[in-house]
């Protein structure tokens, strides 16, 4: 009887594996809202297409924390993330090849970010570009860039910045960005965290934040309250998505799964993105809304910092110019 | 003092549950434990000692652990007090009054931070006028007294500052040394102190010479737990310390912040001196009792 009821046992798990039809998307905190309608979207599609139902579980949290989940065994078969940092740590720990970048359109981006400004209403401290945020007597919310892709973004494009006016150089650079978060009343662990801390709290004068915070920050608090600032310049936060090889296969969800990101380039799930405060990866839908994405040159992190992972190490690893920068305080 | 096995018990049973403490200490405490102690075996000594020593771990031990025993002293003295109203005197309310005590214990951590950081935030109820206060104490303490970086020591705002910590590890600690005094105190018969006052003894006396060492092993004991439970604290304090590095980074932070840049085997290593510190400090506050406890029984 009780060799039966295990046979049984093990032959309704061989069953409920080969008709798996679900997919687990591990995410990052903001997230939340575009994959809720992102998935009914595509399941939709899935159906129509194959006639298979598909399930859809979304998992969100922190970014590096999920990404540790992931390689400590939570079965995902997706990664949505915001930086490619994080991606680059399950490539590190063989979850997924280490050219997964080249897999899908624009380095497996489909949709971008950027960091701007909110400031209190009226911008009594006249705040209009980078520079304003080292002078002395502005306070200045950005969250620990050791703690936060947001915070990492924040610094990184401080430094592109300074690196772009006349004259700039590696040192001078570092000078102003050390400038700048001696201006750093508070270093929140997270970005939501920050945005609590300068919008409940009255903290500081200028908070940096990713442009769909931005706007959902100024839609919380209303207009009378806060308002945005588009700096000349600023850095492209890039979202990469990736199926995670080691999962699918054991799973046999590849074909879903490669799916599923595929249809985040269709011009339905863009126009979901652009709802929701991401620019569109595809121009005409990003043109279409040009009103809500402010046209400002964005440079991405490569192209200043040579690569994701040297100005990691270069600045935020221990001891790196981070570090430094308090260190000399 | 009876030894442990030469009395009989008329219960049997020694062996096996013995065998059953050790192994769920076993399983519940030492197995984690000795996680953190492999993950950080794998290190060279010389990454051990540069991942525990720089500047900035090191000013977090430093902060910590001053900021967790002082904590824990105002615990003690204030949780002597409130353990000492609840148990002697009746008044209206006191069933409250000693729930109200049990309430850090069972709010969420992170809950806790956002309230104290929403009242002490130079905008909240007790910031506004509490944050102008201590920024002119501090000023003038600095003035009156240089040579101490008062300022830097005290801070100069209630939250995202110092003081913030200080009071996010008061409000958790407090339960700690409330609830191991209650029963002691209970013990303690209202006789002892009339005995004490018919033999001559005046008020002060029959505190300090009755009472107190009567209550002190327990005062310890509730003085290290408070101590133990706020170095160990991470939810509350993160969201009004402020986090600047050097100043108001807490240790707990710090191997968040090691974890956040993948670097398991730096944040187990600063675990472990965290664990070892701990360990060291709790067996000599445990001898210290039991020694007062020695000298005061005679």
């Amino acid at each position: 009887m009780k060799r039966f009821l295990l046979l049984a046992f093990l032959a309704s798990v061989a069953v409920g594996s080969a008709a798996e039809t679900s997919l687990l998307n591990v995410s990052y905190d903001v997230t939340r809202e575009f994959y809720k309608e992102f998935n009914p979207a595509f399941a939709a599609e899935w159906k129509r297409r194959t006639g298979a139902t598909l399930e859809l579980k979304q998992s969100h949290g922190g970014s590096s924390k999920q990404i540790r989940s992931v390689i400590d065994g939570l079965g995902a078969d997706v990664v949505t993330m915001n930086g490619v940092t994080d991606v680059d740590q399950l490539a590190k720990a063989k979850l997924i090849p280490a050219d997964w970048a080249a897999r899908l359109p624009h380095g497996s981006v489909p949709y971008t970010s950027t960091i701007l400004f909110i400031v209190r209403k009226g911008n009594p401290k006249a705040i209009r570009d980078w520079s304003d945020l080292a002078r002395p007597g502005v306070q200045v919310v950005i969250p620990n860039p050791k703690t936060s892709g947001n915070g990492r973004y924040s610094y990184l494009a401080a430094w592109g910045y300074a690196l772009r006016q006349p004259g700039g150089n590696d040192a001078s650079a570092r000078d102003f960005v050390r400038r700048i978060f001696a201006n750093v009343p508070v270093l929140d662990t997270g970005g939501r965290a920050a945005t609590t801390t300068f919008a409940q709290r009255g903290i500081g004068d200028v908070l940096l934040t990713f442009e769909n915070e931005v706007a959902l920050t100024i839609k919380e608090l209303g207009a009378d309250a806060v308002e945005g600032v588009v700096p000349s310049v600023s850095v492209l936060a890039e979202n990469p998505v990736v199926w995670i090889d080691r999962t699918v296969a054991k799973r046999g969800t590849a074909a879903a799964a490669k799916a599923y990101l595929e249809f985040l380039y269709s011009p339905a799930a863009q126009e979901l993105a652009a709802k929701h405060g991401f620019r569109p990866s595809d121009p005409a839908i990003l043109a279409k809304h040009a009103a809500r994405f402010p046209a400002l040159p964005l440079f991405s992190v490569p192209e200043v910092f040579g690569s994701w992972e040297k100005a990691q190490t270069v600045h935020f690893a221990d001891g790196g110019v981070f570090d430094q920068i308090y260190a000399r305080r | 003092m009876p030894s442990s096995r030469s009395s009989r018990s008329v219960l049997p049973g020694f062996g096996l549950s013995l065998g059953f403490t050790l192994a769920y200490l076993g399983l519940i405490v030492l197995l984690p434990l000795a996680a953190a102690f492999i993950k950080t075996a794998g290190m060279s000594w010389s990454d051990f000692v540069a991942a525990t020593t720089s500047p900035r771990v090191l000013a977090s031990y430093r902060l910590s652990f001053g900021a967790s025993f002082a904590a824990a002293a105002v615990n003690a003295t204030f949780g002597l007090v409130v353990a000492w109203v609840l148990v002697r005197y009746s008044f209206p309310g006191k069933k409250i009054v000693d729930a109200l005590v049990d309430l850090p214990f069972a709010l969420p951590t992170a809950v806790a931070g956002i309230a104290l950081t929403a009242i002490y935030a130079k905008n909240g109820w007790v910031g506004s006028w509490l944050d102008p206060f201590w920024a002119s104490a501090v000023g003038r303490l600095d003035a009156a007294l240089p040579g101490v970086a008062w300022k830097e020591w005290l801070g100069v705002k209630i939250a995202f500052d110092r003081p913030g910590i200080f009071i996010a590890l008061t409000f958790i600690g407090l339960p700690f040394v409330v609830r191991t005094l209650q029963p002691v105190i209970e013990e303690l018969e209202p006789e002892l102190e009339e005995a004490a006052a018919t033999l001559g003894a005046n008020r002060w006396q029959t505190v300090t010479r009755v009472l107190l060492p009567e209550l002190f092993p327990a005062l310890l004991t509730g003085f290290a737990m408070a101590f133990a439970r706020a170095l160990g604290e991470y939810g509350s304090v993160v969201f009004i310390a402020g986090n600047q590095p050097l100043h108001s980074e807490i240790t707990p932070l710090l191997i968040i912040t090691k974890l956040e840049q993948y670097d398991y085997r730096g944040a187990t290593a600063i675990a472990v001196v965290m664990l070892v510190t701990s360990f060291v400090l709790l067996l000599l506050i445990n001898l210290l009792q039991k020694w007062s406890r020695r000298y005061h029984r005679v």
